[in-house]
């Protein structure tokens, strides 16, 4: 059978009243973990696992499938309308969906970030599916001196990133990469920065943080701007407003498509995922726009890049789990975990001894992107009209409450609750200084990937005349050298851009 | 009336006393200390059915990851409360080396095991396109290209301990390159970025169409691997494995521990788990709460000696 066939038994093998409703399930508990701040899309696949060992091996993977798929996606309902990010991977959505949530265009962003997520999610399978067994072997290529270089790259796209002052940019990437060295060492295991305090052992953990800083500065803001109508403008009721976004959304295809390519390479990388693909897409939508002077003001292409990139991820993720038996995100891993559980060993061989399984799989995660799309239009809408509707003094303690749950959840431990609360008045303060939030939880990011990276690279490179050799003599790495230089100059190149254009105007 | 209310008072009182008398009465907390996914997530969620059916309550599996598992075994010792509705994955050496290392918040001994249940020996690992077939092969490579890297799982770790022993008794030029987990070793073996790996069993027998096993660190040769040599009848003396098990808050009640020693004990026994266990490579242990103890007092010493060793390489 070709894989076109498989395909098509595995669309039929879904249609059983029992596949189809945990299907739907897998979505509504995607949507609700997703909107949630911070449970991620990760936490939920967790905590979901053990309930899927009495399913069938390929009940159980649809179910966590469409569950990981619409997490992504219904991250960023609080993104947009708290500029909470709900899961990692929607860090980006805040920059332009909240601004269009205060002027009273909420709902219109979540139609944008809907259609989106239904592009990129059905681009990422697809991808999957044409060409798994050959990108895995490009992925495979990147080893610590490649993941060294693309940490950096990341660290770069800060210049597209930062809105105003590139400097102050970087130095809040700088204070990231600085809080993502406290706690043990990745490579080494020394234990550092933790001044004896046993919670700091575990470090700065991702979510804490992204909660922290995004959610709490702006909290205390609008309890400091007393009235909530400054926050949020008056909906403005627009009727067929879902059609001429979707019209508008899918004219916009070279921004679709570039942030789905960029979602669904950085999924096939082991070890990078959608926190990294969403941000790099954005910068890359910006840099390319012939507008860039509008980002973050809430502008459509913002939402687009995030959105589409971060669901394109789930499938590039699918790439290394399923035909080597690597995953490609943490989601994966635990992806991973319900395989073996099920006595199914992830790799090529899964391929051709389980196809049945595999394209079930890969058939009920496309539907349930699908499907995604009503029950999260329907979820968005009532979540969009609650919080513009309910008064500050309700939403202001409902939001610190969800806050610290969300925290507390990532590992049961009132620790992150304090690191969430440090840091996020930290936040408010570095923010009125002109530091956002999104460099600093970049740095958070990548700092590992960048420690992990120098390190074993140079461990690696002892069999080098000089160790350091390593990080420039590999292909690979000139291509993420070249782009950093590329990304680094951009604001200069930029500026000359801008000088040349506004000669013409006149 | 009143009688009915001294009856009803009676009843509940009766109740209390009975649920106090019998442990467990509530759900139990299972704290693995490491990401979802991993070899004790995996044995924890293996248990979990047969455990439940045992002692006929629900066993809540949660994560406490950070620092190696050095966040979780702190609070073990720290804040959990002693009453065996929580207990904690542990993990040897780990629970060693880490204290000797520094900056952790517990000490060896303040981790009460209750049961050590599966084990997984070291084996040295390359990829199936490797010229190396046989550990000759591997001596002869490292000869000829005057030093080779190999990968492993965490820094300080039995994968460390064992790459580090090797070197030392072979006298070879070995690089070991830490990565964050078993899992995340492989794709630089697969990619080549490093010429071999020291893992653990699990992992060879996961990827077992993409690596070579050319030997393990066992006392005696083991079932999954028939063909492959024994590091000692190689002439090195080198046995290294990570052992995983349960431990309990200290001040734990004795008959608490005793259910739940018994408990998993039950579970070692029952051949659907352990057919399961074996076939992922794992190898089954028995080391009940005394033995636990001696086992950790055994090794304690001998990780101090290695630590003294490897200090300043």
């Amino acid at each position: 059978m070709s894989s076109l066939q498989y395909l098509a038994y595995g669309f039929a093998h879904l249609f059983v009243v029992k596949t189809l409703l945990l299907m739907l399930g897998g979505v509504c508990v995607g949507l609700v973990i997703g909107a949630l701040p911070g449970l991620s899309a990760t936490m939920g696949v967790a905590l979901f696992l053990p309930i899927t060992y009495w399913l069938s091996a390929s009940d159980s993977l649809v179910f966590l499938g469409s569950l990981y798929m619409a997490a992504i996606y219904g991250g960023s309902f609080s993104a947009i309308l708290l500029r909470t990010p709900g899961t990692p991977s929607n860090i980006g959505t805040t920059f332009d969906g909240y601004p269009m949530a205060k002027q009273g265009r909420g709902w219109e962003a979540i139609l944008i970030a809907t259609y989106s997520s239904l592009y990129g999610g059905l681009f990422g399978m697809i991808m999957f599916l044409i060409f798994a067994p050959m990108l895995a072997r490009i992925a495979l290529k990147f080893g610590p001196p490649e993941y060294f270089w693309l940490g950096i790259f990341g660290l770069t796209v800060i210049s597209s990133l930062s809105r105003g002052n590139t400097l102050k940019g970087f130095i809040g990437g700088l204070i990231g990469v600085l809080l993502s060295t406290i706690g043990v060492a990745p490579v080494g295991g020394n234990v550092r920065f933790t001044f004896n305090i046993p919670h700091l052992i575990g470090g700065v953990g991702l979510i804490p943080a992204l909660v922290g800083l995004f959610c709490i500065p702006e909290v205390i803001e609008m309890i400091l701007n007393k009235s909530k109508q400054q926050l949020y403008q008056e909906a403005k009721v627009q009727k067929g407003l879902a059609w001429k976004t979707f019209v508008n959304v899918m004219r916009k295809q070279i921004d679709l498509l570039r942030a789905s390519i960029i979602g669904f390479i950085i999924g096939v990388l082991p070890g990078a995922g959608g926190n990294i693909a969403n941000l790099v897409a954005y910068s890359e939508a910006v840099r390319t726009s012939k507008h860039p002077e509008k980002f973050g003001t809430g502008v459509a292409e913002g939402v687009i890049a995030t959105e589409a990139s971060n669901n394109a991820v789930v499938g590039g993720g699918f790439v290394p789990l399923m035909t080597l038996g690597v995953p490609g995100t943490p989601v994966d891993a635990i992806l991973y975990g319900a395989l073996l559980m099920q006595g199914l060993r992830p790799g090529a061989e899964l391929f051709t001894r389980r196809a049945d399984v595999v394209y079930t799989f890969v058939a009920g995660v496309i539907l349930a992107t699908f499907v995604m799309v009503p029950v999260g239009l329907a979820f968005g809408r009532g979540m969009a009209k609650v919080i513009t509707k309910i008064p500050l003094s309700l939403l202001a303690p409902t939001v610190i409450f969800l806050t610290m749950v969300g925290s507390y959840c990532v590992s049961n431990s009132i620790s992150d609750v304090y690191t969430m609360l440090i840091l996020g008045l930290l936040g408010f303060v570095l923010r009125k200084l002109g530091f956002e939030a999104g460099p600093i939880t970049l740095g958070l990011i990548l700092g590992p990937i960048i420690e992990s990276g120098l390190v074993q690279g140079l461990l690696i490179g002892r069999k080098l005349p000089q160790p350091w050799l390593i990080f420039i003599t590999r292909p690979i790495c000139w291509v993420f050298i070249v782009l950093s230089v590329f990304f680094l100059l951009w604001p200069v190149i930029l500026k000359k851009r801008i000088v040349v254009s506004g000669g013409d105007q006149k | 009336m009143k009688a009915r209310v001294l009856v009803a008072l009676l009843v509940m009182l009766v109740a209390v006393f009975a649920s106090a008398e019998k442990f467990p009465s509530k759900p139990i907390t299972y704290v693995i200390c490491f990401a979802p996914g991993g070899e004790s997530d995996i044995t924890a969620r293996l248990q979990q059915p047969y455990l439940e059916k045992i002692l006929g309550v629900p066993i809540v599996i949660t994560y406490k990851e950070g620092g190696g598992g050095a966040v979780g075994w702190t609070e073990l010792v720290t804040r959990a409360k002693p009453d065996g509705y929580t207990i904690y994955g542990t993990n040897l050496p780990h629970i060693i080396l880490q204290p000797l290392q520094g900056g952790v918040g517990y000490k060896t001994e303040q981790i009460n095991n209750i049961y050590f249940f599966q084990s997984t020996p070291c084996v040295l690992a390359v990829s199936v396109d490797s010229p190396i077939k046989t550990f000759q092969d591997f001596v002869e490579y490292v000869k000829k290209k005057g030093m080779v890297t190999l990968g492993g799982s965490g820094q300080p770790s039995a994968n460390s301990f064992a790459t580090v022993r090797l070197a030392k008794l072979t006298g070879l030029k070995i690089t070991y390159v830490p990565f964050s987990g078993s899992g995340t070793a492989v794709p630089a073996l697969l990619g080549g970025h490093v010429d071999g790996l020291m893992t653990y069993t699990t992992m060879a027998i996961q990827y077992k169409d993409k690596m070579r096993v050319i030997a393990v660190a066992t006392e005696e040769r083991i079932s999954l691997f028939p063909d492959v040599p024994t590091f000692k009848e190689l002439g090195i003396d080198l046995v290294e494995k990570a052992y995983r098990g349960i431990a309990v808050p200290p001040g734990t009640p004795e008959d608490v521990k005793r259910v739940l020693e018994a408990a998993f004990k039950e579970v070692n026994n029952n051949p659907e788990f352990v057919a399961k266990m074996l076939e992922m490579g794992f190898v089954i242990e028995n080391y009940d709460e005394a033995a636990s103890a001696k086992l950790v007092s055994e090794l304690v010493p001998y990780y101090k000696q290695l630590w003294e060793e490897t200090q300043g390489k």
